[in-house]
C-alpha cells in the first residue's frame, strides 16, 4: 500500500473525528457562559440548574476534544514532513499562536471555572467560562487562517523552492478564512442548539409519559411536581428544560441563516478561487447555470469520458450562477472546459523531482472524487436544513408549554441531534477533498509555476513507511472506536441523571448542610 | 550569530523547560497513582492535587511543538517524522490519559475505575518516558541524509542516550512530584511523600544529571560547565532540604536543577537542532533549520506579548489554589441517579 494513502485516510478519519467534538465544544461553550450570565444578572435558580447540567456535558465533550486537537498538532511532522518544510515558515505561525494565545486561556481558565465554584468570587468565576469559551472561538480563527491559505495561498512568495510569508496581514486577512470563520463558528452553534433541543425535549418528554406535566383542555401545560425519593423532578426542573428546549431551537435557526449567508459568500469565493471543487460540487462536465438538485449516473472521477454519463435528472435554472455570482446567467465552467486549463498552467505530470520521489512523473488528476464532492455538498446543506426546519415545527409544537405525548416525535429529537454533526463533517470532506490533488491550492489571481502550491503526493513524509502509517492508522481509529461508545455512554448516562447528576446535592435527601464548606467542588 | 534564529532556540528551550517544570509534577502524580496511594480517597485526592493545572500544563507541550513548526520547520519535520513509533505510543498515552482524568471520577464499577487508574498512570510514565526520548535524540542525533529523513529503520533512533533521557525525565517527574505532594497536601499523603522523596532523590536525579553531562562533556563549553555546576548543586541542596522538610524549598530546587540542566543540555548543543550521525554535513542547526526573518519577527512580537501574560495567569491560578488539601477536602463520590 501507497503510504500517502494511508497518511490521507489517516488525516481525513482523525480531522472529521475532533470535529466531532469541536463544534460541540465550542458552541455550547458560549451558551454555557450566556446561562451563567443569565444566573449571574436575573439570580434565578433554573438558570444556576442549566448551567451545571450543560456543563457537565460540555466537560465530557471537551476533553475528547483535547486528547483528539494533540494527534492534529503532532500530524504534520509525523506523517507531512514535506508539506512542513514547504510551508513551515507560513503555516506554522497560526498554529503556534492558537496554542499560545487560546489554547492556554481555554485550559487554564476552565481549571479555574471547574474547581472555582466555591472559591473564586461569583463575577470572576463567571469570567472565567468566558474567558475559557471565548477562547475556543479564538482558536478556530487561527486554526482556520491555517486551514484557508492552503485553499487560497496569500502574503507568500516562493523562495528557494520553499514558500515563505511575506505579508502576515493578508495572511490573517485572508479573504476565505473570513468567510470560512462565521459559517464554521455558525454551524458549531447549529450542533449545540440542536443538542439543547434533543435532549431538552426527551425530558420534557419524560415529564409527561411519567404523568408530571399534563396539559388542560386547550393544550396548555400544567406543570407538576415529582420529588418522591429525593428526585428534583419539581417545577424549576421544568424550567429548566423547556427554557433549554426554546434556546436550542432559537439559536439553531439564526445559525442556519448565518451558515447560509455566510456558505453564500464562500461559494461566491470558491467559484474565483478553486474553479475545479466549483464543477465537482456540481458534478458539471459542461458550462452551465442550473444548479443540481439530482444528477444521476456514473460520477467517478477517471475524467472526461465517464463524465459524459451523468444526467442531470433535476436542475434549478440560474441558482448556480447565483450561488456564485449573485446572477442568473454567468456560465459556470464545467470540467470539461476547466481540465485543459489546469494541464496547460500546473502540468500533466508530476515533476521529475526527487521530493516525489516513486511518484514523480506520474499523470495528475486535477479532477476530485465527484461523489464525494457533489454528495458531500449536498449532505452539508440537506442536514443543515433539516434540523433548521425540526427546529422551527418544534418552536411552533411547544408553543403551548411543552410537548406531545408522543415517542416516536422524541426519538426523532434525540437522533435529529446527529444531523447538524453529519452536514459538518459533509461540509470538511467536501471542502478538503474538493481542493485534490492539491494540499496547497494554487492561487488563481497569480500566473506560473512561480506561485506557492504543493501536490498532496509531495506532501507526505518520505521516511516514513507504510508499515509505521498503518500501525498508527489501525492504533488511533481503533482507539477512537473505543472513545467514542465511551463518550456517547457517559454522556447518555448524565442526560439520563437530569440535572442531579451535575448536581448531586439536589437528589440527597439528607442535605449536605453538616459538610465542610472548603470541600472540592465539581472535584474529579 | 545569527540574532533571531538564537532567540528562538532560547524560547524554545524555555518552553520545553515550562514543560518539563510544570507538568513534570503532575505526570509524576500521575504514575503515583497506583503504587504510592493506600485508598481510593487517596488516589482522588492525588488527581486534585493537579485537577485544576494539569491541563494548562500540558498545553506547554503544544507550544513547544507549534513554536518549533512556526520557528524551525525543518527541526520539527525531520524530528517527528523520524520519531514516527515512539510518538504515535506518546500520543496514544496523552489520549488515555486526559480522558482518564475527565471520565475516572465518573466511573461507575470498581473495575472501569481500575482501567482508568490504568490509563492515568500508566499514560503518565508513558509520556514522560517519550518526551524525555524525543528531547535525547535531538540532542545525540539521528541517522538524517541530506533531505533531514531518518535512514534506516523506525527504530532507527534507539540508543542508550535515547534511554537515558526517557529515564532522566521519569526520574525527575517522580522526584518533583513528591516534592510537589509534600508541599500540596496534609496527613499521611504529606508525611510519606517526603520521606520518600529523601530516601529516593539521588537515584531519582542521577539520570538527568548523568544525561546533561553527557551532553556537556560531547561539546565543552565554559558556560555549559558553570550552569551545570549549578544545576548539580541544586539537586543536592534540593535533596537536602527533603531530608530537613523544608518542602518550599526542596521543591524551588529541583526546579532549579531542572532549569539548569535544560539550559546546560541546549548551551552544550547549541548551534545544531538536530545533528545527522551520518555526516555532520547533514546536521540541522539553527541557521539552516530556521523560518525567514520575518517569521521570526512577527513570532518574536506575538511572543513577547503573549508569554507574561500566560506566566501571569498561571501564576494567578496556583495561588488561587494554593492551599493544602487533605482526604477529608475530597467529597464523597456521587453515582448519577438515573431519573429517566
Ligand atoms: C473550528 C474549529 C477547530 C478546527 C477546525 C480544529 N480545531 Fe483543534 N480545537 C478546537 C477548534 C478547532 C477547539 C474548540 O478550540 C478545541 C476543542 C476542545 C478544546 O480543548 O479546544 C481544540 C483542541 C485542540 C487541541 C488541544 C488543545 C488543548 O489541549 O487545550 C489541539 C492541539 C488542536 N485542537 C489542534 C488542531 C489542529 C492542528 C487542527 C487542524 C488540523 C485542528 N485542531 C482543527
Ligand atoms: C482546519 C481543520 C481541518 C479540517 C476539519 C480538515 C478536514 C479534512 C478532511 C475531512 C479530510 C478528508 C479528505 C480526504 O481524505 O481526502 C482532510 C484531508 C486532508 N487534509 Fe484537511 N482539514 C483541516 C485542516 C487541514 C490542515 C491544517 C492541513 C494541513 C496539512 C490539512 C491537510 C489535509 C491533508 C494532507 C489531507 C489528506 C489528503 C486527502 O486525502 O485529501 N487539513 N482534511
Ligand atoms: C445554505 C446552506 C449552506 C451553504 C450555501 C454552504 C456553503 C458552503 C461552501 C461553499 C463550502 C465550501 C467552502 C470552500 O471549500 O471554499 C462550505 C463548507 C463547509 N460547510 Fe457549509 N454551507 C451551507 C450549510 C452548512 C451547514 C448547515 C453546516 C453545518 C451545520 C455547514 C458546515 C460547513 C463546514 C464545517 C464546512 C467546511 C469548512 C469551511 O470551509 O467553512 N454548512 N459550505
Amino acid at each position: 500500500m501507497d503510504p500517502l494513502d494511508i497518511a490521507r485516510w489517516q488525516f481525513g478519519i482523525t480531522t472529521v473525528y475532533h470535529f466531532l467534538m469541536v463544534p460541540l465544544t465550542i458552541g455550547l461553550g458560549v451558551l454555557v457562559a450566556s446561562l451563567q450570565t443569565a444566573w449571574h444578572v436575573t439570580g434565578r435558580e433554573h438558570y444556576l440548574r442549566m448551567t451545571k447540567f450543560w456543563g457537565k456535558l460540555f466537560l465530557i465533550n471537551f476533553i475528547m476534544g483535547v486528547a483528539t486537537g494533540i494527534v492534529q498538532e503532532f500530524q504534520f511532522g509525523m506523517a507531512w514532513s514535506e508539506y512542513s518544510r514547504f510551508v513551515g515558515d507560513v503555516f506554522g505561525a497560526p498554529l503556534a499562536m492558537e496554542a499560545l494565545l487560546a489554547f492556554f486561556v481555554e485550559s487554564t481558565f476552565l481549571g479555574l471555572w471547574i474547581f472555582g465554584w466555591k472559591r473564586l468570587p461569583k463575577a470572576v468565576h463567571l469570567a472565567c467560562i468566558w474567558c475559557a469559551s471565548l477562547a475556543t472561538v479564538f482558536s478556530a480563527y487561527f486554526i482556520l487562517v491555517a486551514n484557508s491559505w492552503m485553499q487560497h495561498p496569500v502574503g507568500t512568495e516562493l523562495v528557494d523552492g520553499r514558500g515563505v510569508m511575506t505579508d502576515a496581514w493578508a495572511v490573517f486577512t485572508n479573504n476565505t478564512a473570513l468567510v470560512t470563520f462565521p459559517h464554521t463558528i455558525f454551524g458549531a452553534f447549529a450542533v449545540a442548539g440542536a443538542f439543547l433541543l434533543g435532549i431538552a425535549w426527551f425530558h420534557l418528554y419524560k415529564r409527561r409519559a411519567a404523568g408530571i406535566d399534563t396539559v388542560d383542555a386547550t393544550g396548555r401545560v400544567v406543570v407538576g411536581e415529582d420529588t418522591s425519593r429525593g428526585r428534583n423532578r419539581d417545577k424549576t426542573d421544568y424550567r429548566v428544560w423547556i427554557t433549554s428546549l426554546r434556546l436550542g431551537a432559537v439559536v439553531a435557526l439564526i445559525s442556519f441563516l448565518g451558515v447560509a449567508f455566510s456558505g453564500h459568500a464562500q461559494a461566491q469565493l470558491m467559484f474565483e478561487q478553486q474553479p475545479m471543487k466549483m464543477a465537482a460540487a456540481e458534478a458539471a462536465c459542461h458550462d452551465g447555470t442550473g444548479f443540481s438538485v439530482l444528477s444521476i449516473g456514473n460520477l467517478s472521477a477517471d475524467g472526461a469520458t465517464t463524465c459524459e454519463d451523468i444526467v442531470a435528472v433535476y436542475e434549478i435554472p440560474g441558482l448556480l450562477s447565483f450561488l456564485a455570482n449573485d446572477d442568473f446567467t454567468t456560465e459556470i465552467k464545467g470540467v470539461n472546459t476547466l481540465l485543459p486549463e489546469y494541464q496547460e498552467k500546473y502540468g500533466t505530470h508530476l515533476p521529475d523531482d526527487p521530493m516525489y520521489g516513486e511518484r514523480a512523473g506520474q499523470e495528475i488528476n486535477y479532477l476530485p472524487l465527484m461523489e464525494v464532492t457533489y454528495w458531500g455538498f449536498r449532505m452539508m446543506i440537506t442536514f443543515g436544513g433539516l434540523a433548521a426546519f425540526a427546529a422551527a415545527v418544534a418552536l411552533w409544537i411547544v408553543r403551548k408549554g411543552t410537548v406531545p405525548q408522543r415517542r416516536w416525535l422524541s426519538r426523532l429529537a434525540v437522533f435529529g441531534i446527529l444531523a447538524p454533526f453529519g452536514a459538518n463533517s459533509a461540509g470538511w470532506i467536501f471542502t478538503e477533498m474538493g481542493r485534490q490533488p492539491f494540499v496547497v491550492a494554487p492561487n488563481p489571481t497569480f500566473d506560473g509555476v512561480d506561485q506557492v502550491f504543493m501536490f498532496t503526493a509531495s506532501a507526505v513524509s518520505p521516511g516514513v513507511s507504510a508499515g509505521e502509517m498503518l500501525f498508527s492508522l489501525v492504533a488511533l481509529t481503533s482507539v477512537y472506536a473505543v472513545l467514542l461508545v465511551v463518550e456517547v455512554v457517559l454522556l447518555w448516562r448524565y442526560v439520563g441523571g437530569g440535572v442531579g447528576s451535575a448536581m448531586p446535592e439536589l437528589n440527597d435527601t439528607d442535605d449536605g448542610a453538616g459538610q465542610d464548606d472548603d470541600v472540592l467542588a465539581f472535584a474529579y | 550569530m545569527e540574532f533571531l534564529p538564537t532567540l528562538w532556540f532560547i524560547s524554545i528551550a524555555v518552553l520545553w523547560a515550562g514543560y518539563l517544570f510544570l507538568e513534570g509534577f503532575d505526570l509524576g502524580v500521575g504514575m503515583l497513582l497506583g503504587p504510592f496511594a493506600r485508598s481510593e480517597k487517596q488516589r482522588r485526592l492525588l488527581i486534585n492535587t493537579v485537577g485544576p493545572v494539569w491541563d494548562g500544563n500540558e498545553v506547554w507541550l503544544i507550544t513547544a511543538a507549534g513554536a518549533t513548526f512556526a520557528a524551525f520547520p525543518h527541526w520539527y519535520a525531520s524530528l517527528f517524522a523520524a520519531m514516527y513509533v515512539p510518538l504515535v505510543v506518546v500520543l496514544l498515552a496523552l489520549i488515555f490519559r486526559a480522558v482518564a482524568f475527565e471520565y475516572r471520577g465518573k466511573a461507575e464499577t470498581a473495575l472501569t475505575r481500575r482501567l482508568w487508574t490504568l490509563a492515568l498512570s500508566a499514560g503518565s510514565l508513558v509520556i514522560a518516558f517519550g518526551v524525555g526520548t524525543l528531547l535525547a535524540v535531538t540532542t545525540t542525533g539521528l541517522p538524517l541524509n541530506a533531505n533531514g529523513d531518518r535512514v534506516g529503520g523506525p527504530f532507527a533512533w534507539l540508543s542508550w542516550q535515547a534511554v537515558l533521557g526517557g529515564l532522566a525525565v521519569v526520574g525527575f517527574c517522580l522526584a518533583q512530584a513528591l516534592a510537589f505532594l509534600a508541599l500540596k497536601t496534609d496527613g499521611d499523603v504529606r508525611a510519606r511523600s517526603a520521606r520518600l522523596l529523601a530516601r529516593w532523590a539521588p537515584v531519582l536525579l542521577a539520570p538527568l544529571a548523568g544525561w546533561a553531562v553527557v551532553v556537556v562533556a560531547g561539546n565543552v563549553r565554559p558556560a555549559a560547565v558553570i550552569v551545570l555546576a549549578i544545576g548539580v548543586a541544586a539537586a543536592l541542596a534540593s535533596w537536602r532540604s527533603a531530608a530537613r522538610r523544608a518542602e518550599g524549598r526542596a521543591f524551588l530546587f529541583l526546579g532549579l536543577f531542572l532549569l539548569a540542566s535544560v539550559a546546560a543540555i541546549f548551551t552544550s548543543a547549541y548551534p545544531a537542532v538536530l545533528p545527522s550521525t551520518l555526516d555532520a554535513a547533514f546536521d540541522l542547526t539553527v541557521s539552516n533549520a530556521s523560518s525567514t526573518p520575518y517569521t521570526l519577527q512577527l513570532m518574536s512580537i506575538v511572543a513577547a506579548f503573549g508569554l507574561p501574560l500566560v506566566l501571569g495567569y498561571q501564576a494567578w491560578t496556583y495561588w488561587v489554589f494554593r492551599r493544602r488539601i487533605t482526604e477529608a477536602h475530597i467529597p464523597e463520590a456521587h453515582a448519577v441517579t438515573r431519573i429517566v
